[in-house]
């Protein structure tokens, strides 16, 4: 008994250790935004816009995705992030490194606090919660104009980075290459965490509950768990937001931001960690093209898409994109009924 | 003070007729419908567009604004909708959100981002003195209207057939079914009245609110699901104390705390939906 035990248990982390290893596509793939950022400094802009969004939609796709939790409100956390960086610059702690640290780490503490919230009741309260603290905290931001700025916004200046790389608009390049570098580090700590047993174990949570529960995974503790990781992932966003445009609005709280990056996720594919990255690029890089014959409107074509998507069944789409790609990481194995 | 508070009543009662739609497909039909504003909207660019360049008497234009959104409302339940009644609730948000990514930008385009004013008949505006309180005829007119919909709607909803059947269809799909209730057709007829009472409110709500714009059904969503979240789970009587309490509480934060203005609806939308995820109103429930 305990000989086959051990065994399984063998063959799960030799499973594990190579579900781990990095494929040559994916590396590939990862030395193509810093290259493009060389290449096309006129561009560093955008490319930092998609980079920053992607590592919001990776944070998304880590509560959604991996752990099934719904949400309306993923700003909420952006929000904290963006403002923490931002007060901290505006009070004199003006080095970067630091201002994510510790935004990041609030936002992740945000997420610790509100995650019962979250836990109870059916996905629609869910929505609505995520939703209700979401705009609790904009108006909040919006009524302690004295540390916030409140609707005119937050200006202040961050400092070099290491001391040397300025991130403002007179380093844009600068700028991306720091969102790409904590982007792929946060990325390859999201893979790491997600292919070892306690991401395992939050899936198995995701896809039953009960199931999970019967194999003695503490279901609201790993749920609790990834809803934290999720928001300091939110607030690193967030931060980098603030440090590479130098200014905080309110509109960082907005119902848009929550609707936009879970668009991203969902066009890109939720459950496999690069779905969010490859979301982000094709809704900026659409709102760009588009908007550019089409100013105001393009937000009609994302509409179309997503109605169109959403009717065909995204499963049918990711199982055809799926076979199409072939390959092993894009199918995820079919969800078991809650 | 007593002014404040009949202007709350108006709000509410308006905030009812514009929600109530939602109340009975969010609410009791479990879909999550984002884009309930869509239809609200509607009816409020009907009712300022023939007025203004149509001429239409205000209350002429009160049947179109029903109308017109709830046939919206029955075309897009049969082409969209209904397939995803079954799915996840994320899909369900994904679809609406959708289609209020259409909405804006295509009102955006055909009628511009500014704001369709309407102008109130003369018999509407002013106010009335009542027992030394100064009374908006336009917020009473409000009252009685709305109050004799929320009274229709109650009425229809318990003793007639049709309101049975659709209490039984929403309990229980199948078994309704079995019995050889048309779940479909009932569904369909809900939807569309929902939406056609939406824009119904929209046309009612445009001068309450400044006018309708493209951007109408995001401001007002929040609003919408609040009252759904308040009124819970319980269909019209739970929607219209819901309604009424957000209409009477964010008026009068608005007059008395103006310095937290939004924050007083948020934090008590909040604070409903962690202690009864049910909503207030619910029987049972926590």
């Amino acid at each position: 008994m305990s000989a086959f035990a051990s065994d399984e248990a063998a063959r799960v982390s030799r499973h594990l250790l190579r579900r781990r290893r990095w494929r040559p596509l994916e590396i590939a793939a990862w030395l193509a935004p810093p290259a493009l950022i060389l290449i096309f400094p006129s561009r560093a802009l955008l490319i930092n816009e998609i980079l920053i969004l992607g590592l919001f939609a990776l944070s998304l796709d880590l509560a959604l995705g991996f752990g099934g939790l719904v949400s309306l409100g993923h700003a909420a956390f952006l929000g904290i992030g963006a403002y923490t960086a931002g007060i901290l610059a505006s009070r004199g702690v003006n080095d970067p490194l630091l201002g994510l640290l510790i935004a990041s780490a609030l936002a992740g503490l945000a997420g610790l606090v509100t995650a019962p919230l979250v836990l109870r009741g059916a996905d629609l309260t869910r929505l609505m919660v995520t939703l209700g603290v979401s705009l609790l905290l904009g108006e909040l931001a919006n009524r302690n104009a004295w540390i916030t700025g409140g609707a005119d916004g937050l200006d202040f200046t961050v400092g070099r980075l290491f001391g040397v790389f300025a991130l403002d608009f007179t380093g844009r390049r600068a700028a991306a290459l720091y969102s790409f570098v904590v982007l792929f580090v946060l990325f390859a700590l999201a893979r790491r965490v997600m292919r070892s047993s306690f991401g395992q174990s939050v899936q198995a949570v995701r896809q039953s509950r009960l199931r999970a529960g019967a194999l003695g995974v503490p279901a609201n503790r790993r749920l609790i768990a990834i809803y934290g990781l999720a928001a300091a992932y939110a607030g690193a966003a967030g931060a980098l937001i603030a440090e590479t445009t130098q200014i905080v609005s309110l509109d960082i709280f907005d119902f848009h931001r929550s609707a936009d990056v879970l668009l991203m996720l969902i066009i890109g594919g939720p459950g496999y960690l690069y779905g969010g990255l490859i979301g982000a690029a094709i809704f900026v890089g659409l709102r760009d093209l588009i908007s550019g014959a089409t100013p105001e409107y393009w937000e009609f074509w994302i509409g179309l898409l997503l109605v169109a998507l959403v009717s065909v069944g995204r499963e049918r789409v990711e199982a055809a994109l799926a076979r199409f790609a072939r390959r092993p990481y894009l199918t995820r194995p079919g969800e078991a009924a809650p | 003070m007593l002014t404040i508070l009949f202007d709350g009543v108006a709000y509410g009662m308006l905030l009812f007729v514009l929600a109530c739609g939602l109340a009975v497909t969010l609410g009791l039909m479990n879909f999550v419908n984002l884009a309930h504003g869509v239809f609200a909207m509607g009816g409020g660019y009907i009712t300022a567009l023939l007025m203004n360049r149509a001429g239409v008497p205000f209350l002429a234009t009160l049947p179109l604004a029903f109308l017109i959104p709830a046939l919206a409302g029955l075309v897009l339940e049969r082409l969209l909708y209904r397939w995803l009644y079954g799915a996840s609730q994320l899909d369900q948000v994904l679809l609406t959100i959708g289609l209020v990514l259409m909405a804006v930008p295509a009102f955006d385009y055909f009628l511009t981002d500014q704001a369709q004013q309407i102008h109130l008949p003369a018999y509407l505006e002013g106010r009335i003195e009542f027992h030394g309180v100064s009374l908006g005829a336009y917020r009473l007119f409000l009252i009685l209207v709305c109050g004799l919909i929320a009274a229709l709607l109650q009425i229809f909803l318990v003793s007639t057939r049709f309101g049975a059947q659709l209490r039984a269809a929403v309990d229980d799909p199948r078994v309704a079914a079995g019995l050889g209730v048309d779940v479909e057709r009932l569904f369909a007829v809900a939807f569309a009245t929902g939406s056609g009472l939406a824009g119904l409110g929209g046309a009612l709500a445009a001068d309450v609110v400044g006018g309708v714009d493209p951007n109408f059904p995001i401001k007002f969503m929040v609003s919408f699901l609040i009252v759904v979240a308040i009124g819970g789970s319980r269909g019209i009587a739970g929607a219209f104390f819901g309604a009424l309490l957000l209409g009477v509480l964010d008026v009068a934060g608005k007059y008395y705390f103006p310095s937290i203005g939004a924050f007083i609806i948020y934090a008590v939308m909040v604070t409903t939906l962690i202690l009864r995820p049910q909503g207030l109103f619910a029987k049972g429930g926590a």
